[in-house]
């Protein structure tokens, strides 16, 4: 959890504001860094979490928390946390054996064009136990991230729906929060999007923009955009990711340049 | 008094109990008891070298267990497939086990021209015999004989002696020996041995691709690399070299097309790929000919399903083979990505001014900077000038000319 990013978005553990939907996207940057935060912020306000881990190992995002100062191996154990790793369901269904049966939900991956049915069941019932499990707070979904999911074969409009289904369930319905990371490839191709091809992570991205209430940005350059019922309001921050944390600062204002 | 004396007993002896604790804990992993791995210093991670030292150093060290390192081929894969080579007989020094698969030639093709490691530190002879060097001529001859059969030292012993250290020095001129090639055990796929058993028409990825797949995780759960099975036995690296992935000889069409019908059968693999690494003790090498792919935008995200990234560029065929500027290097390197395992920071290098140059004994990446007009300068400030030193170079050379 970075106090400053906090500080930036009027945040605090202790003061949640239900139903938001949070999108961190990049380009030709890395805002992974970002889904850390949300991650240890949400376990510390005693939020519910589910977890949609597909790019890196459950190990990677427990040392990391670790540093943040949460742990994710006894949030799991305690019910607070769902973690789904989506390396490990993979391989089941990638390299399909008699024996194994794995759980439904990266079962697009044995025909991606039919879509994330599957995997938004999962969100949904892990969202829905948070009922019964005494004591947490209200259902949280991040998933780490959205880009892969093209990757694999996924089309974008599928993805959109995903998003959209989760937003409906978990946000609305469940007055909970969730964050989506989505990192675009390459180059900002204003031409080829104009072509109208339902493809690609850029087709993704203004389509989940639209969708969100707040956008966190990560290019050279930071930028938060958030967005109101009348107005949007964009600000730009420079940042730094250190060992333990990230500092923000205003453009310009960086020890480094100062 | 007793009180204060207390007070200051107890945080000592809790200082001792915390000291002696953290260093137990080090102790107690047992994976650095593997030859050729050395852990990380920056997040704990087990290292191995990929066989070019200056290339461990770029990354941070080396190449952590578990990741993909994609090398983006130069034009006419000679100094990745080198790179590749490098990777595989450090595998063979170390006693690490091999995967290998490529589709353009055999398997065993890449393993024969493995280059000659240069296990200078085994022709040392032991202090006990230094004393005898100085005696008479009869004895020193004695002493050369011995310093003789240690380079011909069978190669069990070899390899016991160099696997203490982190990294060798191959010789490219030399094949390595047979004998200590055959040491490593080495697991070979090539896809048209593979029998073409289709089983799921839906999924995105390729035949070949999906048998390679099968037969790395047999390779995995039969030679004990999975780490979710205890092992009693010694464990050991896989070391996995997988050859143009992408060219159209593995059935892929991503070189050929501008709009690929397969699009997503390599992504695809290289997610099966690190699932299968990240569960197990292997690393991988995997080089794909970037230049034949047209699309950006997919060729970024092959380089975020693997970890580690880097590209070649070599000058063979392009112009600035001629240019004197370049007279020095082979190519340009580029690094597009370091993992960030474990932490929130990467590491990137300090410098992106980075060339390479393929020596007899060694391979080197260093700093590009250009001695020009009293001044170094890097790469970057390099293309604004490149046509210009080339006239120059040109000029200097005929006024040479011309006072001979």
């Amino acid at each position: 959890m970075f106090t400053e990013l906090n500080s930036i978005l009027n945040a605090s553990p202790d003061s949640l504001t239900p139903g938001e939907f949070i999108l961190l996207s990049d380009r030709r940057s890395d805002a992974s860094f970002l889904i850390h935060h949300f991650l240890s912020f949400y376990l510390r306000a005693r939020c519910r979490v589910c977890f949609l881990g597909l790019v890196q190992s459950f190990s990677h995002y427990s040392a990391v928390s670790q540093r943040l100062g949460v742990s994710l191996t006894q949030a799991k154990e305690k019910g607070q946390l769902v973690f789904m790793e989506g390396l490990k369901e993979a391989l089941s269904t990638l390299i399909p054996q008699a024996s194994s049966s794995g759980s439904q939900a990266m079962d697009f991956l044995r025909d991606p064009a039919a879509g994330l049915r599957s995997l938004y069941e999962f969100v949904r019932s892990s969202a829905a136990d948070s009922g019964a499990a005494g004591g947490w707070g209200p259902p949280v979904l991040l998933v780490d991230d959205l880009g892969v999911l093209l990757s694999l074969g996924v089309r974008a409009g599928a993805v959109l729906d995903f998003s959209h289904y989760c937003r409906a369930a978990v946000c609305s319905q469940l007055q909970g929060n969730v964050v989506m990371l989505l990192r675009c490839d390459g180059e900002e191709e204003e031409e080829e999007e104009e072509v109208g091809e339902e493809e690609g992570s850029g087709w993704l991205l203004r389509g989940l923009t639209h969708q969100c209430s707040l956008s966190l940005h990560v290019e050279v350059c930071w930028r938060r955009r958030r967005r109101d019922a009348q107005h949007k309001q964009k600000q730009i921050f420079q940042y730094k990711v250190h060992d333990k944390g990230a500092s923000f600062f205003a453009r310009g204002t960086s020890s480094a340049v100062l | 008094m007793a009180a204060p004396l207390n007070s200051v007993g107890k945080p000592q002896a809790e200082r001792l109990s915390y000291n002696s604790t953290s260093f137990q804990k080090k102790t107690r992993s047992k994976l650095v008891s593997i030859p050729g791995t050395r852990p990380s210093v920056q997040n704990g991670q087990l290292l191995v070298s990929t066989g070019v030292t200056s290339l461990d150093y770029l990354l941070g060290g080396g190449l952590a267990v578990g990741t993909v390192l994609l090398i983006e081929e130069d034009r006419y894969d000679s100094y990745s497939r080198m790179i590749l080579k490098y990777f595989l007989a450090e595998g063979v020094v170390c006693r690490h086990e091999l995967f290998v698969a490529a589709a353009q030639d055999n398997p065993d093709d890449i393993l024969q021209e493995l280059p000659s490691p240069i296990l200078d530190d085994v022709a040392i002879p032991k202090p006990m015999e230094q004393p005898r060097l100085s005696c008479d001529p009869q004895d020193s001859l004695d002493t050369m004989k011995i310093a003789w059969r240690y380079q011909n030292l069978p190669k069990v012993q070899s390899a016991l002696a160099s696997s203490s250290r982190f990294g060798h020095y191959y010789d490219v001129s030399k094949t390595m020996d047979p004998e200590i090639r055959q040491g490593a055990k080495c697991h070979r796929f090539h896809p048209s041995e593979q029998h073409a058993h289709s089983s799921n028409t839906h999924s995105p990825m390729l035949e070949s691709y999906s048998a390679m797949l099968k037969s790395l995780q047999e390779v995995i759960h039969r030679e004990g690399f999975d780490l979710a099975v205890p092992m009693s036995k010694s464990r050991n690296i896989l070391r996995v070299g997988l050859h143009s992935l992408g060219s159209a000889l593995w059935g892929d069409d991503l070189c050929c097309h501008d709009n690929p019908k397969h699009r997503h059968a390599l992504t695809t693999f290289l997610y099966g790929l690190r699932a299968l690494l990240r569960s197990s003790l292997s690393v991988a090498v995997v080089t794909v000919p970037s230049h034949l792919i047209q699309d950006r935008a997919l060729m970024g995200s092959i380089t975020r399903l693997c970890d580690n990234a880097i590209a070649l560029e070599s000058f063979k065929g392009s112009e600035r083979e001629a240019n004197a500027l370049y007279k020095d290097y082979h190519g340009l390197l580029h690094v597009h990505q370091v993992p960030q395992l474990n932490c929130l920071a990467s590491q990137l290098p300090d410098h992106k001014d980075l060339a390479f140059k393929l020596k007899r004994k060694q391979f080197t990446i260093e700093l590009c900077l250009i001695y020009y007009d009293n001044y170094f300068l890097c790469k970057t400030c390099v293309p604004l000038l490149e046509s210009e030193t080339a006239d120059e170079c040109q000029e200097q050379k005929s006024c040479d000319d011309a006072k001979i």
